[in-house]
């Protein structure tokens, strides 16, 4: 499982729990997320995150 | 019972909504706001074009739906005229509102240059999404873009016409891009990016003229250079909106002054974002809002909190050279030290052997997370 950090805002993915408020169960891998998906925090794109290391 | 009332729908406001509810989910909040109310990321406005969206796809969710998710009266198109301190009340545009605690998010307006010439009043801003909506109007049909103001905006700006086709010129009183940000190598480095790009650049020059013409607008150069524009975009930076807060006496320099709690010189008001002063700094970057508004969101559940801000590097989102800068401390002693490597540059400002910020173009940006660590500790 990784994390995934939003560069613009800090905001962390972690896959090991998702994001159940947006309908993402834990586990859900960063690859399988929407394209469409958005920053909960600061609304930017997927694209704008990076892997971060644990 | 007591209520709290925010003034502003930007990051700094919804932000602090959401934060403050992940506490509290009875108090009353209210935020009044002089647009829709539609909750957007003001960073992707500089980057929709390369994405193809439109203004109403940079939407992430409507007024309606957030004051439903998040149990928040949104007072939308209204205008806040004055503040009454002593009865806790707000003047607006759609009548009166009191309120137990407030918070300024009234975030800033972009600077507007006195230039000469006839055309003067059509100069383009973007500093929110109806600003957008209107640039966005105005670009069809459009092919050279004149910008003022290389600094962040301006070139991601820049960046972002360039890769959807459109000519661009950009022009700043400084020697090279991003002039606040960047040390010279750098700078170069973006410089050269976005000029293989065909972006064109009057640079250590400024506008002093924009006149109509047959073909759009006629722009005259302090070199006494002419260019010709199908539209003029300013991004010469941001002033705090502070009118409000001045009117209502409370302290004001750069922009609203506020302690560590983020609270004015009236303890009953706060101030977080591009409206605010903390320590002598405006910070006009989303990261400190995040950090700011989470301490905020406790401080007024009861909860005193002190922002502690670590480190914060700025992305300027320009594909054509990504860019992370960690400014040095204001009046930090010290000096720069730059290595051009593959594909990028690594910049270090180093106090003695103490890492005290950092700037990486291109491949550099890789080192971000390391340097961040470094801070303040001693760097090769």
């Amino acid at each position: 499982m990784k994390k995934y950090e939003c560069i613009v805002c800090g905001f962390i993915y972690d896959e090991a729990e998702g994001w159940p408020d947006d309908g993402i169960a834990p586990g859900t891998k960063w690859e399988d997320i929407p394209e469409d998906w958005a920053c909960p925090d600061c609304g930017v794109a997927k694209s704008d995150f990076e892997m971060v290391e644990i | 019972m007591s209520s709290i009332t925010i003034i502003g729908s930007g990051l700094a406001g919804y932000t602090l909504a959401r934060e403050f509810r992940k506490l509290d989910k009875q108090t009353p909040l209210r935020i009044i706001t002089a647009d829709q109310g539609d909750f957007y990321s003001k960073p992707m406005l500089s980057n929709a074009l390369s994405k193809q969206q439109t203004p109403q796809q940079l939407v992430n969710t409507p007024a309606a739906q957030m004051a439903e998710k998040e149990n928040i009266e949104i007072i939308n198109q209204c205008m806040v005229e004055s503040i009454d301190r002593d009865q806790q009340v707000l003047h607006t545009s759609q009548g009166e509102f009191s309120y137990s605690e407030l918070v300024l998010c009234n975030g800033a307006n972009q600077i507007k240059l006195n230039i000469d010439g006839d055309a003067t009043d059509e100069v383009m801003r973007v500093n929110s999404l109806q600003d957008y909506e209107a640039f966005y109007q105005q670009l069809q049909g459009k092919k050279h873009i004149v910008i003022m103001g290389a600094g962040l905006i301006g070139c991601e700006f820049a960046n972002d016409l360039g890769n959807a086709g459109y000519q661009v010129s950009l022009v700043d009183l400084a020697p090279q891009p991003l002039g606040r940000l960047l040390p010279r190598q750098a700078a170069a480095d973006l410089q050269a990016a976005l000029s293989a790009q065909g972006i064109h650049w009057y640079l250590d020059n400024s506008v002093s003229a924009i006149n109509h013409s047959d073909d759009g607008y006629a722009i005259e150069l302090c070199d006494n250079t002419r260019l010709q524009a199908d539209l003029v975009l300013s991004a010469v930076g941001l002033r705090a909106d502070t009118g409000l807060a001045e009117a209502a006496g409370l302290a004001c320099q750069r922009g609203i002054v506020v302690n560590e709690f983020m609270q004015t010189s009236d303890a009953h008001i706060y101030a977080l974002g591009d409206c605010a002063e903390i320590n002598g700094q405006l910070l006009p970057y989303v990261m400190p809002i995040m950090i700011g508004a989470r301490a905020l969101a406790k401080t007024l559940h009861g909860e005193y909190t002190a922002v502690n801000y670590p480190a914060m590097p700025v992305m300027v989102k320009t594909p054509a050279c990504p860019v992370v800068v960690c400014p040095p401390p204001a009046q930090q002693h010290g000096e720069w030290f730059e290595e051009i490597v593959e594909g990028g540059v690594k910049s270090l400002f180093k106090q003695d052997d103490k890492l005290m910020g950092f700037a990486l173009t291109g491949s550099a940006t890789a080192h971000k997370q390391q340097l961040s660590r470094s801070l303040g500790q001693a760097a090769d």
